[in-house]
């Protein structure tokens, strides 16, 4: 380490440094790498975590994405990439400040100092190249910077990576990533072969000769790392005895998909909830089925609509704005009982807001969306193993209730990786074949059981079943019915098979013990790090629990009874809610975030809330803070 | 003969069908709430006539309907229908046949319900071409919601949103049809001519691919005299015959004696006749039956088996899984 702090790695210059390889054993690091958009940061950072998975560390990968497609270079907004959390522990969440980046420029590692991403005195590896470029403007930027991190505490090194990869490629932008990679192989002291074996898997669609090229590039950065950083960590982890997966949370939908039986999936392009259909249009073709890019948002949903109002059952996967656009059609399936299931990845909104950003704001127009009392089944995975089980689940509700589900997931869940322990095919996933059985004489499309709501559904081809679906008030044959009686005996109808689905709920797990004086409630995406932030206080001695929900619509039982365990309740949630500090807001006017607002008037208990927009997920830190000012 | 229907299995039911014999009876439900004099009522009975004759299965048809007078079409069939939400018949239907191929597909909608609301989607499902037979119920008005100009009103129509008449050139639903990729069926009728309404619809029923119907009817309710000067000159329609089109009928010829014998292979003059509004062009302006249906581009032909699904997902998980052992990503 050179005084300034400034680490000139390439110094030594042929001099073999001889220090010897002492590895600092540390519990978790979390790891940027950082460039312009197509220089392969997003790859080199997934490649990483699937190593680390494949050693039995703990991780979670987070993607970094631009707004724009094709940012201009080196721009402040245009840092495309990843982080890749890792430690000891299974990892939850994206965690707090960034330990160590690599960055293929300066400008977009500007981006994420501004942002507050890193921690202090964190470790940058930076490309060298600028240095010397002929546009001295290029170069003044470079050496300014530079500077300027170094006099603020950040432990720089120049890392001459260019130079490098131009041993073995003519375009370096096709080959720093995987030199990086080889790096951070390095650096953490991870098996070079596990290494190649996941260059051959993410190239396994590209000839042997771009394998090998890449496969020089990682050895070229492991060795240089290896002889000129004194950057040398060790992170303890047992490898883990059964099979995992590793893939983001979209593609984990779409692998419940699959596993759902569904065989058709409509969908309008939306960010950030397309990349699900990508890989679905590709994996149905192995699996059967299909997915329908339709001409607009509306379509894709009439089209499920249709779809499983002929006897399959459907999904369409949206995002914010498309959700919006569908609710229309999807009171249509409420009021003509047809069962479909939508994904709904929450990005920031209202309008267009944040189309690559996080957020959990469509809460609320999730369960009360579309006009009229329009009951549906709200459920939202928390983790990307979830992401998987929930398509599952909500197919079977669907088809057993004849009701709308709705999924919420989250372009936190949608870009993370998590591994889970590989699921074991069930036949009992997949939908059954289509009833085509005759209609016994004397039933109705809508035979209402007066207990329970349910009704039988007829699917067209059935003998005997002949009837006209319908959006206008109907009665149980299906017709339509402006009588004051029937009307409010099909609206309790569809209400209660809300109810008789609660009814087969069980009641969530407290995550701590089931008394104290702090029960913080989250749903989805942003249960990693409230749990980590309320094991740590408890660690502590805090007297703090947390429960997350899973069932927003209907909620599990039981939740009454947890929350008199506590003397006060928090939700922690990633969307809006007035700061009581604000000058206009007092009690009669703070409007609360979505969570909190529901079981306020669900148990009629004085739930507090705090809440964030800021785009990104939430991070343990924030979470402790907030509840180290409640606990006062 | 209903009561047979509930009580034999779909093989019984295919072996029967040329013993049984359906009357328009069979097919009737309920009592239509049309006003008197109404079009649609021309077009359902045309609609029954169609399913006797053509000895449909009526649980093997469905009837689907955006919102409109037009679309309580499908509540007066005996057959399955879907009454569903204003402008989105057609990707209902089209849902409808990719999920089940094996049905037979009806789309009823109003000037509005297409023309209008469901603009994007009727041209959308021209270029689908999926096997499906459309009615266009244009009666140049919005009926139920009581008289406002629809987009094919024709310019100076007063309504009750235009009451100095309305501003705009009538929309031409035939030239814009004829002019999306992969139109496969166009074809126009009015609701006074019967025996041409009955031919067309079961020549759109007939053909593989999106037939488009657009059918001239009369609302007497809104617009009571719009159609006066052709209904009483049939000098004023111009009939489409053809070998492989409408066959005029002697009867028919005695009356209308303008025709045109018009090859519907022949998109140039079917672009020609479209534009004319007077004489109102009846008959079929363009079929081409060699034109794909998507549902047939994306009919996987293999039997869709639990074990087939399960190696394929287990496939994918292999893509995905990090197994125990150090080096075996290669398993």
């Amino acid at each position: 380490m050179t005084s300034n702090n400034g680490m000139n790695a390439a110094a030594s210059n042929g001099n073999r440094n001889t220090r010897p390889h002492m590895r600092t054993r540390i519990s978790e690091h979390i790891v940027e790498i950082i460039s312009d958009s197509g220089e392969g940061a997003q790859k080199c950072g997934q490649s990483f975590g699937s190593i680390v998975a494949r050693t039995g560390i703990g991780v979670w990968t987070v993607e970094i994405i631009p707004a724009e497609i094709r940012p201009p270079a080196r721009s402040v907004a245009g840092a495309s990439g990843n982080r890749i959390r890792i430690g000891t522990e299974r990892m939850t969440n994206g965690g707090n400040e960034t330990d160590l980046v690599v960055a293929f420029n300066e400008q977009v590692l500007l981006g994420r100092v501004r942002s507050k991403e890193l921690k202090p005195g964190c470790t940058i590896l930076l490309e060298s190249m600028w240095r010397d470029n002929p546009d001295p403007a290029v170069a003044r930027s470079y050496i300014d910077t530079y500077e300027h991190l170094v006099a603020a505490g950040y432990r720089v090194y120049e890392i001459p990576m260019e130079a490098e990869c131009l041993k073995h490629v003519s375009d370096a932008r096709k080959g720093k990533n995987m030199f990086a990679l080889g790096m951070l192989c390095s650096i953490f002291g991870l098996d070079l072969q596990t290494g190649r074996d996941q260059i051959a898997m993410t190239f396994s669609k590209k000839s042997a000769q771009v394998i090998e090229k890449n496969i020089a590039l990682l050895e070229d950065g492991y060795a240089w790392a290896d002889e000129n950083l004194d950057l040398k960590y060790e992170i303890p982890a047992e490898r883990s005895s059964v099979p995992q997966i590793v893939v983001n949370g979209n593609t984990a939908l779409a692998l419940g998909v699959l596993a759902s039986g569904m065989e058709i999936c409509a969908m309008y392009p939306i960010t950030p909830a397309t990349s699900a259909s990508h890989y679905l249009s590709d994996a149905f073709e192995k699996v059967g089925g299909i997915v329908h890019q339709a001409e607009d948002e509306i379509a894709a949903c009439a089209f499920a609509i249709g779809a499983s109002y002929a006897g399959k059952c459907t999904v369409t996967i949206t995002s914010g704005p498309g959700y919006s656009l569908k609710q229309e059609a999807i009171g249509l399936a409420v009021m003509g009982e047809i069962p479909l299931v939508v994904v709904n990845v929450m990005r920031g909104g209202p309008s267009t807001g944040q189309p690559t950003k996080t957020e959990q704001g469509d809460l609320m127009t999730t369960i009360f969306g579309s006009h009229g009392d329009a009951p549906k089944v709200v459920i939202a995975p928390s983790t990307i193993e979830e992401c998987f089980y929930s398509v599952i689940t909500a197919r079977k509700i669907a088809e057993t209730f004849n009701m709308v589900v709705v999924i919420l997931s989250d372009a936190n869940l949608a870009t993370s990786q998590q591994p889970f322990t590989r699921p074991d095919f069930d036949v009992a996933w997949l939908a059954p074949p289509i009833d085509q059985s005759a209609i016994p004489a004397g039933s109705r499309p809508y035979d209402w059981d007066d207990r329970t709501g349910l009704a039988r559904r007829f699917i067209p081809g059935q003998p005997g079943g002949m009837h006209t679906l319908t959006g206008l008030a109907h009665d149980e044959n299906s017709h339509v019915a402006y009588d004051p009686e029937i009307n409010q005996k099909g609206m309790r109808a569809r209400s209660l098979k809300l109810a008789t689905l609660q009814k087969t709920l069980v009641p969530p797990n407290v995550f701590g013990p089931p008394t104290g004086e702090l029960l913080v409630i989250g749903w989805g995406s942003s249960r990693g790090a409230i749990e980590e932030a309320v094991e740590s206080l408890r660690q502590e001695g805090k007297e703090v629990s947390s429960l997350n929900l899973t069932f927003i619509q209907p909620l599990q039982p039981g939740i009454k009874d947890i929350l008199s365990g506590f003397k006060k309740v928090i939700t922690i949630e990633n969307n809006w809610s007035d700061d009581p500090g604000d000058e206009m807001i007092d009690e009669n006017n703070r409007r609360y975030s979505a969570l909190a607002m529901l079981l306020r008037s669900r148990f009629l208990v004085d739930i507090d809330c705090w809440s964030e927009c800021r785009g990104t997920p939430l991070k343990p830190n924030t979470v402790r803070r907030v509840i180290m000012e409640k606990l006062g | 003969m209903m009561e047979m229907t509930h009580t034999i299995s779909s093989n019984d039911c295919l072996m029967q069908l040329f013993e049984e014999r359906r009357e328009i009876e069979d097919y009737q439900k309920g009592v239509p709430r049309w006003c008197t004099g109404c079009g649609d009522n021309a077009i359902l009975t045309a609609v029954q006539r169609l399913c006797r004759d053509e000895g449909l299965l009526p649980e093997k048809t469905v009837f689907v309907s955006g919102i409109g007078c037009s679309s309580r079409l499908p509540h007066y069939m005996n057959t399955y229908g879907f009454h569903g939400i204003h402008g989105r018949a057609l990707p209902v239907a089209e849902g409808v046949k990719m999920a089940r191929p094996d049905l037979s597909v009806f789309v009823n909608t109003g000037d509005g319900d297409c023309c209008s609301i469901g603009a994007a989607h009727w041209i959308h499902a021209v270029r689908y071409n999926m096997d499906l037979t459309m009615m266009l119920h244009d009666n140049q008005i919005y009926g139920l919601t009581k008289m406002q100009a629809s987009p094919t009103s024709p310019i100076g129509t007063k309504s009750n949103t235009t009451p100095r008449g309305s501003y705009l050139e009538a929309l031409n639903p035939l030239t814009v049809t004829l002019g999306i990729s992969n139109v496969s069926f166009v074809a126009q009728v009015v609701d006074w001519i019967p025996e041409v309404l009955y031919q067309v619809i079961a020549a759109a029923y007939r053909h593989k691919g999106f037939s488009f119907v657009r059918i001239i009817q009369r609302c007497p309710e809104w617009m009571p005299k719009l159609m006066d000067p052709w209904l009483h000159d049939p000098d004023r329609v111009l009939l489409l015959h053809h070998e492989n089109g409408v066959e005029i009928s002697s009867s028919l010829a005695r009356t209308y004696t303008r025709m045109e014998e018009h090859d519907p292979r022949n998109m140039n003059r079917a672009r020609e006749i479209a534009s004319e509004y007077d004489p109102i062009p009846v008959g079929i302006l363009y079929r081409n039956p060699d034109i794909a249906c998507y549902e047939d581009l994306r009919h996987d032909p293999r039997l869709r088996t639990n074990s087939m699904v399960q190696s394929g997902i287990e496939a994918e998980f292999d893509k995905f899984t990090v197994w125990p052992e150090q080096h075996g990503s290669t398993r």
